[in-house]
Parts: C-alpha cells; sequence; structure tokens
C-alpha cells in the first residue's frame, strides 16, 4: 500500500469532519474541494449528459449539506467523508432514476460533446478518441452499480483497492474482484477498440493512474 | 496528464495487466498485451474535472453592500439576490445560521454583490436586480413579485397585495409573507401599509418604514390625517377615476376637483371607476 502515502485511507486522520464540525460551511468547502472531481468522475458513469451528471453532483452535495446540518458534532467528527459522499450520490442517483421513470421523458436537448480541453490533440485524433471515449463510457454506463462505481474509483480516479473497499463497504479482495469482472466486461465489448495503443506515446497514454503526482491534487 | 509517461511506467502497465488479462489465444497475444495497457490508460483518460459551475450550483455567496438602512449582507445564487438582512441586526455566524435555517445550503464569501444590487439598496428607482425566490412557495413569489410592482413613493394596504397575489381572501397570510420577507429594500416591502393608515410593522421597524416612505416622497402624515377623516380612495370629478392616495395620478388632482372615499364601491355608486394603473379595485368592466 504504497501508493497510499500523501493521499487517502490510511496516512493520518482527514482533517476535513474535524473543520466541518467547528465551522460547518468553511469545512463543507474543503469537502467539495477535496471530493468534487471524484463524484463527478462518478455522476457521468449513471447519465450520459454532462450538464444531468453535474445536476446530479450538485444535487447529492446540497443533499450532504442537508444531511451535516441535522447531525450531531460527534456523529460529524466520526465522518468517513469520501464513503459516506459516494453512498449519498448512489442514493440520489437512484431518486433520480425513479423519479424520471415516472415522468415521461423531455425532449432530447442538443449538447455539444465537449472533450476534456486538458490536453490538445490534432482534429483526427481528437475525433477518434472522443468516438472511443464515448464507447468508453457507454460500455461503462452498461456495467452493474458496484462493478461500474468499482472500475471508476480504481482506473479512472486511481483510488488504492484497500479505498475502494472502502467506500463500497465490502473487503479488499471483493472490491478487486469487482474492479477485474468490470475490466472483463468492458474488454468484451470493446474488443479491439481498447487497444489503440502506443502509436506513439501521445495522449492516448496518460500516466499511469497510480503514479504520483499524477493527475490528481 | 500532457506529459508523455516514461518508458519504465508505460512497461509497469503493460507487465501490469497483461497477468490480469488472460491470453488467449496465441494470435491475440501480442495484441492483448497492448489492449490490456489500453484499458486502464483509456479509463484514465475519462477523469475530467468537474465543471466549474458545479460550485456556483452548490454554494450560494454573499458579501456585504451599503443600502438605505445602512450596511446589510446580501446572500446571492447564480440566480440573483437571494437573502438580505442588516448587519447591525447580525453578525457573520448569525448571518450564515440565519440562511441555514431557511434555506439549507453552504454559503461563502464573495468580493461584491451582483450587478444592480448595489444601486437598488441604496434606493436607485430604475435599477431591477434578478432575484432569486425559488425557494419560497407559489405563493410566497406571488406575494413578493406583487410588492415589488409598487412604484417608490407609493404604499398599498396589505389586501391589494392579497389580491394581486391571486389570493384575495389571504390577507393575514401575505402579512406574514412580508414580514419575513427574505430580501427587504429590494422588494419594497416597506411601502405595504394597513388598510386603516396605519404603516403597520416593518422588520426593522416602523421608524424606519416611515423614514424610507418619506425619503421616496411619500407623505405618511397625511395618509394618517386621511385615515383618520374615512378617506381611504381619492377620485377625480374631471377624469371621473378613482385611485389610491398616493398613486401618481392622484397626486396631480387639484383639491377642486378631488372626493374623498371610504370604499371603492361608494366611488362606484358615485359614478367613479377604478384606476387601471394603481388598480384600487379590479375593474368590473
Amino acid at each position: 500500500m504504497t501508493h497510499d502515502a500523501g493521499w487517502g485511507a490510511t496516512p493520518g486522520p482527514d482533517p476535513v469532519p474535524g473543520l466541518l464540525a467547528r465551522d460547518l460551511d468553511r469545512g463543507f468547502a474543503e469537502v467539495v474541494r477535496r471530493h468534487r472531481d471524484l463524484l463527478y468522475s462518478v455522476s457521468r458513469t449513471f447519465t450520459p449528459s454532462p450538464a444531468d451528471a453535474e445536476d446530479l453532483a450538485a444535487e447529492a452535495l446540497l443533499r450532504a449539506y442537508r444531511a451535516l446540518c441535522g447531525y450531531s458534532a460527534q456523529r460529524i467528527e466520526a465522518l468517513a467523508v469520501r464513503p459516506w459522499l459516494l453512498t449519498i450520490l448512489r442514493n440520489t442517483a437512484r431518486n433520480r432514476a425513479r423519479d424520471a421513470a415516472r415522468r415521461p421523458a423531455p425532449p432530447p436537448r442538443f449538447e455539444p460533446v465537449v472533450d476534456d480541453p486538458s490536453h490538445e490533440p490534432g482534429p483526427a485524433e481528437q475525433a477518434e478518441r472522443g468516438d472511443l471515449q464515448r464507447t468508453l463510457r457507454a460500455a461503462l454506463a452498461a456495467l452493474p452499480e458496484v462493478q461500474r462505481i468499482a472500475v471508476v474509483l480504481r482506473h479512472v480516479q486511481g483510488l488504492p483497492t484497500s479505498e475502494v473497499a472502502h467506500v463500497l463497504g465490502c473487503k479488499e479482495g471483493t472490491a478487486k474482484s469487482h474492479v477485474s469482472r468490470g475490466l472483463a466486461r468492458l474488454r468484451d465489448v470493446l474488443g479491439d477498440q481498447a487497444e489503440p495503443v502506443p502509436r506513439a506515446p501521445g495522449p492516448l497514454v496518460p500516466a499511469h493512474p497510480n503514479a504520483p503526482g499524477g493527475r490528481h491534487r | 496528464m500532457s506529459t508523455p509517461p516514461t518508458g519504465t511506467r508505460l512497461t509497469g502497465a503493460l507487465e501490469n495487466t497483461a497477468d490480469a488479462h488472460n491470453t488467449a489465444t496465441a494470435a491475440s497475444h501480442t495484441s492483448g498485451a497492448s489492449a490490456g495497457a489500453g484499458l486502464p490508460a483509456l479509463l484514465a483518460g475519462l477523469a475530467d474535472p468537474a465543471p466549474r459551475g458545479l460550485d456556483d450550483r452548490v454554494f450560494t455567496r454573499w458579501a456585504i453592500a451599503p443600502s438605505r438602512v445602512g450596511e446589510v449582507r446580501v446572500a446571492f445564487t447564480t440566480a440573483g439576490a437571494q437573502f438580505v438582512r442588516p448587519v447591525a441586526d447580525l453578525d457573520d455566524d448569525a448571518f450564515v445560521a440565519a440562511y441555514r435555517r431557511r434555506f439549507a445550503r453552504p454559503l461563502r464569501p464573495a468580493a461584491r454583490v451582483p450587478a444592480g444590487v448595489a444601486p437598488s439598496l441604496r434606493g436607485r428607482a430604475g435599477a431591477r436586480p434578478a432575484l432569486d425566490l425559488d425557494a419560497g412557495t407559489a405563493f410566497e413569489r406571488d406575494v413578493l413579485a406583487a410588492a415589488r410592482r409598487i412604484p417608490p413613493g407609493q404604499v398599498r394596504p396589505y389586501g391589494w397585495v392579497a389580491r394581486e397575489a391571486g389570493r384575495p381572501g389571504a390577507v393575514r397570510a401575505a402579512g406574514s409573507v412580508l414580514a419575513r420577507n427574505p430580501l427587504p429594500l429590494l422588494v419594497p416591502c416597506h411601502r405595504v401599509v394597513r388598510a386603516d393608515g396605519d404603516l403597520g410593522a416593518y422588520l426593522f421597524g416602523t421608524d424606519r418604514k416611515a423614514d424610507l416612505l418619506r425619503a421616496e416622497g411619500a407623505d405618511p402624515e397625511r395618509l394618517a390625517e386621511l385615515a383618520r377623516a374615512g378617506v381611504h380612495y381619492l377620485a377625480s370629478d374631471t377624469t371621473g377615476i378613482v385611485c389610491f392616495p398616493t398613486c401618481r395620478d392622484a397626486r396631480r388632482i387639484t383639491p377642486a376637483h378631488r372626493h374623498g372615499f371610504a370604499s371603492v364601491a361608494d366611488a362606484r355608486n358615485a359614478g367613479y371607476r377604478p384606476c387601471r394603473t394603481c388598480r384600487p379595485a379590479v375593474d368590473a368592466a
């Protein structure tokens, strides 16, 4: 568990619950700062549209805040923030799906496909990459929820398996098997598409998710 | 993210997933290894940062601004101003707590209030800043919207607000909504008064209510005087129209042509029709 160092489960107690207990609003700003990217990434696997994913993440965060308003200081200080947030996100997504099933579908809305602007491949590459990403997102969305979340936490967000297990509330071995079964299914769906690898070690091959000092701040 | 991975790291990724991915056939072996490396890398590429707008959807911001009743704290969302309270009444923590009790959303400080809010707080008549009234019920929104339509220097009774909000019977309920007006000054609840000529209560006290009205050119003492004389409406025999006494049109009536009435019904019986600007009653015709 060497890659745990610096962020996450084990090293030192999380300072956020203490901050939340002292000053709810400032503590919550810190919660959002630390976890918004993770929540958004997971939200994106619940819904195909980026705008809906933003809605979902915002609603989950507001629910989290409302829950905190009713918690005792003791309960807040004992909080494991990341698993708690993800549980709220999953419940929120479930509620929204249930509500949406009761309502007639709205007319499809136009939404420009925006790719991550942080790296700038050429137009052709961008188009190809966009297609592949869409296919991958669709395949991911089709996974059973627990496998999907396990894969996103482990490989999209690069959390260590121990933390994935913590978030899912299961043993580490179980988490590992959720991840590998999820990956296997993705490979089945994607087939050859999952492989257009190192033509050049360009933007298609970002740093390994566990690389220290990688995408995570 | 844009830095190309080092050779060793890439090799590590290849080995890492090659054994997770059981190589099925000899033919797919070579490509199988690269497919293995491709998938986690592709997945890592899906990690897009949360859009900038997310924070604004979650947090309401607040800032201090000068106003006609001294400095006020203003809480605002992307939709507009949502909550205004005087600095003198509540300190930072009390303001945050009051906001939390009422709106159940997190607050964080901002540098300044949104465009249009400051002039409106200072009393500029033309400023119409965007307001966020989403947290209220439909009735609350309707009451506040009606109060917002009262021009500076004019007053309307609570019954008028209830009627304009679509529930003529809910006079007391309309009064309760105004009593806890989230946006005093921006929604000019100080322009709503009792039907008997008394100014009625105000969030910041009746004295301030009178001061605000005087500063806008209304004359609370004269209104009280008229009310004591049983006059709640003024009519002009040149136009045949009956108005609230503070209506712009009523203030132009010369004394020779001015007639006071206790009710719109009396005025109607005398042949006057209600003004379409200040709407003392819904026009029957």
